[in-house]
C-alpha cells in the first residue's frame, strides 16, 4: 500500500504542485532535491488539511465574510455598494477617527523605535544593564486593559490622584507658589461692597478717604485654604487721620444665618490678604492683613480711593494640563503605548547592537571618528535592517491600537482611532455591521503592505 | 448597555451592603425569602423534568439573589433552572445566540429598545394569555405597554431602578445651614449657598464613558417640565429636539452644569469624571456636596467609610416645572422560545410572590403594585418604594433606554456626547439641541 503510490511519486507530486493548495514548497523544492524524497502529494495534502481548514475556517471565511458583509446595509438584507466605505470619511466622529488614527501611525512606531534605540545603545556598555532592560521591558507583562487602567489613574485630573498632574503642579509650584485663597471671591448680585473684576482682582464699589473704615466681606473660601488658627473676624479699628483701616474676612456663619457684610460671631480672618488703596489705576498705599483680617493702610494722601484686593490672593490654584481634555487625549495614550512597547523595541534593537561586527566600530574609531560619527555612520546603517522590521512590527500593531484607546479614551470621541470605531459602530451600539466591516477591511488593506514587507523581507533573509 | 449593567450591580452590591447597614440579619432574610416561594406553590403548573435557561447579564450579589428567586421557582414548579451570564453587552451576547437559532427559554434585556429591536424582527415569543392576565393585575399600563410592540406583549418589568433622588452630605448641609431642595430654583440657591460657604455643591459625572449621568438629569429636568405626554412623544422622536420645550429645559441645566464654580474639578474635571468617583469623592473625600446617582448608587458609598442613611441620604430629585419627576430604569424579562416552562416563568417573574422573594433579599425594587413597601427590608429601598407608589401613572422610564442604543446608549456618541458638549459650552443651547436633532434622526433611520 505505502511503497506502490511512492514509485508514482514523481509525476504526482508536480501536477498535485501545480494545481493544489501548497504551491510554493512542492513547485520549488523538486527543483533542488529531485530524487523522490519528497512524500507523494496526496499524502502531504492529507497532513495539511487539518491546518488548512482549521486556517480556512477561521482566518479566510471570515475575511471573505467580512468583504461581502461591508457592501450591505446595517440590516444585511440591502446591498449598500460603496456607501460604507465613503462613510468612513464622513461625519465629524470617523474625520476624527481616520485623523487619530493617522497620528498614530505617523508618531508612535517612530518614537518607539528612536526611544527603544536610544536605550539599546545607552545601556549596551553599562553595568547593571541587564536590570535596567528588565525593568523597561516589564510593562510587556501587563495586559493592554490594565495597562490602560494605570494610565488612566496617571492622567486623572485631580492633582490628588493623577501623578501626571501632581508632578506638573509639583514643579509648577516651585515656581510660582500658591495664591492665599484660590476661588474665593465676593458674594454675588449688585448692591455688595465689593465686586470681582474680569481678571480676578476684587474692586471695592464705594470709596474710601483718610480717616475712613471698609469692610471687605469675602465668600467661597475652601476650608483647606482658611488658616490653621483661625482668628475670630474684628471690626476695623478706629483710623487715625491720615489712614484707612478695614477688615478682610470670610463672610459665612457656620450653619448659615449671620449678617451679611458685617463681621459676625463664628466667622474668621483672612490673614496675608494685600490691599491696595487706588487712585485711577495708580497704587497709592497698601496695606497687609493681620490675623483678625483687619488691616491700617498708613499715610494715605487726602483723597478718595477704591481699595482692590490683587488677583494674586484669589488665582485659582494650578490644576495641571488636561491630559484627557480635546487636544492632549491622543498624545497622552501614545504616551502610554510607549509605556508598554518602548521594552519591546529596546531588546529586539540590543539584540541586533550585538550582532554588530565590533571591528566595523573600532576601525571607524580608529580612524578618528567621534563617538556621535561612529553612531551616526556606522551603527545605524548596520542596524538598520532591525531598525525596519521594529518599525514596520510596529505599525503593524499601532493600525489595531483598540484596548489603550478603548480604556483610556472612555468613549470619548476626541481619542477614537479607526479599529475602535470599527467595534463601536458594528457592536458597541452602533448596530451596524456593514459600517464595522467596512473599516475592518479598510485596516486589513491598510496593514497590507507592511505584512508583504515584512514576508518579503523574512525571505531575503533566508536566502 | 455598558452604564445599564453598572447600574445594575452596583445596585445589587448596594443590596446586600444596605441589609448589613440596617442591621438586618442576612441569614434570616434568605431564609424568609425560601419560604415565601413555597406556600404559593399550588398556583403553579407541574413541570418537573423541564429544563430552562434564563439569560441576564447580573453578576456577584446580583446573580446570586436572582437565582434564589429561581430556586423559589423551582421548588414551586419541579422544573430545572440554569442560569447563563449575559455579560456587560446583552445584545451581544444573545445576538449570535439568535441568529443561531439556539436562545435561551427566557432572557432579561436591560432596556426597552433591545425589545423593541428583536419584536421587529420576530425573534421574541408573545406571552400567553394566562401571563397577559397576571402584568394586568400587578403593573399599570404604562410598563404593560412599554413590554409591548405592535399591540403584542412580550415582556415582563421584573426590576427597577430608581432615578428621580439626588445624595448629599448632611454634612456639608448643616455646616452651611443648607436644606434639601425641593425645587430647581431651590436646588441653584442651595448650590450657591454651598458655594458661598466654602463647599463644592455638586461632583458631576461628565466623563464620556458615564454620560449617562447627564441623560439621566435631562430626563428629571424634561419629565418635570413638559410632562409626561411631551416626554413619551419625544422618547419616541415624535418631537424634534429642536422643540422648544428642550431649549427649555437645558437652559435649565445649564444653570448648573454651566457653572463651572459649581462642579467639583470645575469644568475640566467634571468632564474627565466617572460615575464611581463621583460618588465615592463626594462621600469618601468629601469633595462635594451632592451627587447624582440613582438607588443604585448606595453600592458605591458602601465602598467608602461613609454610612447610608447617616453620611449619605438622599432628597427627591427638584422639581423644575409643575410635574414631580419619577425616572425608573429597568430590566425586562421576555420569551425568546416556545414552551410551557418559559412562560410560566416569565407568570411567576410577574406574580407578586417572586417580587416578595427579591425584596426580602435587598437591592432590588419592584414596579409590581402588588409589591407592598413592607417588603422591603432596608429602609432606602423602602423609602424609594413609596415613591414609587405614589408617583403612580406619572412615573417614567429612563429615556436614553427606549432610545436606540446609538442615540441613548453608548458612549461617545448622540445623547451622552451631546449632553456632555453642553456641560463644555453651556451657552450654545442652539447648537446642542441641533447635534441632539442631527443624532437622533440618524440613529432613527
Amino acid at each position: 500500500m505505502k511503497k506502490a503510490p511512492q514509485d508514482q511519486v514523481p509525476p504526482a507530486a508536480t501536477a498535485g504542485g501545480a494545481a493544489a493548495v501548497g504551491p510554493a514548497r512542492p513547485g520549488r523544492r523538486p527543483r533542488r532535491e529531485r530524487d523522490g524524497l519528497n512524500p507523494p502529494s496526496w499524502l502531504a495534502i492529507g497532513f495539511l488539511l487539518p491546518a488548512l481548514l482549521l486556517l480556512g475556517f477561521l482566518v479566510l471565511y471570515p475575511i471573505v465574510y467580512s468583504v461581502i458583509r461591508s457592501f450591505f446595509d446595517a440590516s444585511g438584507d440591502h446591498f449598500a455598494g460603496l456607501d460604507n466605505y465613503t462613510g468612513v470619511f464622513q461625519g465629524h466622529e470617523n474625520l476624527l477617527a481616520v485623523r487619530n488614527t493617522a497620528i498614530w501611525v505617523v508618531v508612535a512606531p517612530s518614537v518607539v523605535t528612536i526611544i527603544g534605540l536610544l536605550f539599546a545603545v545607552l545601556t549596551e556598555r553599562i553595568r547593571w544593564s541587564t536590570v535596567f532592560k528588565m525593568v523597561v521591558f516589564m510593562p510587556m507583562a501587563i495586559s493592554f486593559l490594565a495597562s490602560g487602567i494605570i494610565f488612566r489613574l496617571v492622567y486623572e485630573q485631580d492633582p490628588d490622584k493623577g501623578v501626571a498632574n501632581a508632578a506638573l503642579v509639583a514643579v509648577h509650584d516651585m515656581f510660582g507658589g500658591g495664591a492665599g485663597y484660590p476661588g474665593a471671591g465676593p458674594r454675588s448680585g449688585a448692591d455688595q461692597p465689593l465686586r470681582a473684576q474680569a481678571d480676578g482682582a476684587v474692586l471695592t464699589t464705594g470709596s474710601f478717604g483718610p480717616g475712613q473704615s471698609a469692610l471687605l466681606p469675602l465668600l467661597k473660601i475652601k476650608p483647606e485654604y482658611l488658616p490653621k488658627k483661625a482668628v475670630p473676624a474684628a471690626r476695623p479699628p478706629a483710623a487715625a487721620p491720615g489712614q484707612v483701616t478695614g477688615a478682610v474676612w470670610f463672610d459665612f456663619t457656620k450653619g448659615g444665618g449671620g449678617t451679611p457684610g458685617a463681621p459676625n460671631a463664628g466667622e474668621v480672618g483672612l490673614p496675608g490678604i494685600t490691599v491696595q488703596a487706588l487712585r485711577g489705576t495708580k497704587v497709592v498705599a497698601t496695606a497687609t492683613t493681620k490675623d483678625d483680617g483687619t488691616f491700617v493702610m498708613k499715610k494715605v494722601p487726602a483723597g478718595s480711593y477704591t481699595l482692590r484686593l490683587p488677583k494674586d490672593s484669589f488665582t485659582a490654584s494650578y490644576g495641571g494640563a488636561e491630559w484627557l481634555g480635546s487636544t492632549l487625549i491622543t498624545p497622552a495614550i501614545i504616551g502610554a503605548y510607549l509605556w508598554v512597547w518602548a521594552g519591546f523595541a529596546m531588546v529586539l534593537i540590543a539584540a541586533g547592537l550585538a550582532a554588530i561586527p565590533r571591528d566595523a566600530l573600532e576601525a571607524a574609531r580608529v580612524d578618528g571618528a567621534t563617538e556621535w560619527q561612529v553612531f551616526r555612520r556606522v551603527t545605524i546603517p548596520l542596524l538598520a535592517p532591525v531598525l525596519v522590521v521594529v518599525l514596520v512590527t510596529l505599525t503593524i500593531n499601532v493600525l489595531k491600537v483598540f484596548d489603550l484607546v478603548f480604556i483610556i479614551g472612555g468613549g470619548d470621541p476626541n481619542a477614537s482611532v479607526l479599529a475602535l470605531q470599527m467595534w463601536t459602530e458594528a457592536f458597541g451600539g452602533g448596530d451596524n455591521e456593514g459600517a464595522g466591516s467596512a473599516i475592518a477591511v479598510l485596516l486589513f488593506l491598510l496593514v497590507m503592505p507592511a505584512m508583504l514587507f515584512n514576508i518579503r523581507r523574512l525571505r531575503q533573509e533566508r536566502k | 448597555m455598558r452604564f445599564n449593567s453598572r447600574r445594575v450591580t452596583s445596585a445589587a452590591v448596594a443590596a446586600g451592603l444596605l441589609m448589613a447597614g440596617a442591621a438586618a440579619c442576612g441569614g434570616d432574610d434568605k431564609k424568609d425569602g425560601g419560604s415565601t416561594g413555597a406556600p404559593s406553590a399550588g398556583n403553579w403548573a407541574k413541570l418537573n423534568g423541564t429544563k430552562i435557561e434564563v439569560a441576564a447579564k447580573w453578576s456577584g450579589p446580583e446573580e446570586k439573589n436572582f437565582r434564589e428567586v429561581l430556586k423559589a421557582f423551582e421548588k414551586a414548579t419541579g422544573a430545572t433552572v440554569t442560569y447563563a451570564s449575559t455579560g456587560e453587552n446583552t445584545d451581544a451576547y444573545l445576538g449570535p445566540r439568535l441568529a443561531a437559532n439556539t436562545p435561551p427559554d427566557v432572557a432579561i434585556l436591560p432596556q426597552p429598545g433591545l425589545l423593541q429591536q428583536y419584536a421587529k424582527k420576530k425573534q421574541l415569543k408573545p406571552l400567553a394569555p394566562d401571563v397577559v392576565a397576571e402584568v394586568d393585575k400587578n403593573y399599570s399600563p404604562y410598563w404593560k405597554q412599554l413590554a409591548s410592540a405592535d399591540g403584542q406583549t412580550y415582556g415582563v418589568l421584573a426590576k427597577a431602578a430608581y432615578k428621580s433622588i439626588l445624595w448629599y452630605r448632611p454634612e456639608a448641609f448643616t455646616e452651611t445651614g443648607v436644606q434639601p431642595p425641593q425645587t430647581w430654583p431651590d436646588l441653584v440657591k442651595a448650590a450657591t449657598t454651598l458655594q458661598e460657604g466654602g463647599q463644592t455643591p455638586i461632583d458631576l459625572a461628565a466623563a464620556s464613558s458615564d454620560s449617562w449621568t447627564l441623560t439621566d438629569w435631562f430626563e428629571n429636568v424634561y419629565l418635570s417640565q413638559a410632562g409626561p405626554d411631551n416626554y413619551d412623544k419625544l422618547a419616541k422622536h415624535e418631537l424634534k429636539w429642536t422643540d422648544p420645550t428642550v431649549g427649555k429645559a437645558l437652559e435649565t441645566l445649564a444653570q448648573i452644569w454651566g457653572k463651572g464654580d459649581f462642579l467639583a474639578g470645575g469644568t475640566a474635571g467634571a468632564t474627565k469624571t466617572k460615575f464611581d468617583g463621583s460618588v465615592t469623592d463626594t462621600f469618601g473625600q468629601k469633595k462635594a456636596a451632592m451627587v447624582y446617582g440613582g438607588d443604585f448608587a448606595a453600592a458605591n458609598i458602601a465602598t467608602t467609610k461613609a454610612k447610608v442613611g447617616t453620611d449619605a441620604k438622599v432628597f427627591a430629585f427638584p422639581k423644575a416645572g409643575d410635574t414631580t419627576p419619577a425616572l425608573l430604569g429597568g430590566d425586562i424579562a421576555v420569551a425568546l422560545k416556545d414552551g410551557k416552562g418559559g412562560q410560566e416563568l416569565m407568570k411567576y417573574l410577574a406574580s407578586p410572590e417572586a417580587g416578595k422573594v427579591w425584596a426580602g433579599l435587598g437591592g432590588y425594587l419592584s414596579p409590581n403594585k402588588n409589591v407592598k413597601p413592607d417588603a422591603y427590608t432596608d429602609p432606602i429601598s423602602k423609602q424609594l418604594a413609596e415613591q414609587i407608589g405614589v408617583a403612580g401613572d406619572a412615573a417614567r422610564y429612563d429615556m436614553s433606554d427606549l432610545q436606540p442604543a446609538a442615540f441613548g446608549g453608548t458612549p461617545g456618541k448622540g445623547m451622552w456626547e451631546a449632553l456632555r458638549g453642553l456641560v463644555l459650552k453651556p451657552t450654545d443651547i442652539k447648537g446642542t439641541q441641533d447635534k441632539l436633532e442631527a443624532e437622533a434622526a440618524k440613529a432613527y433611520k
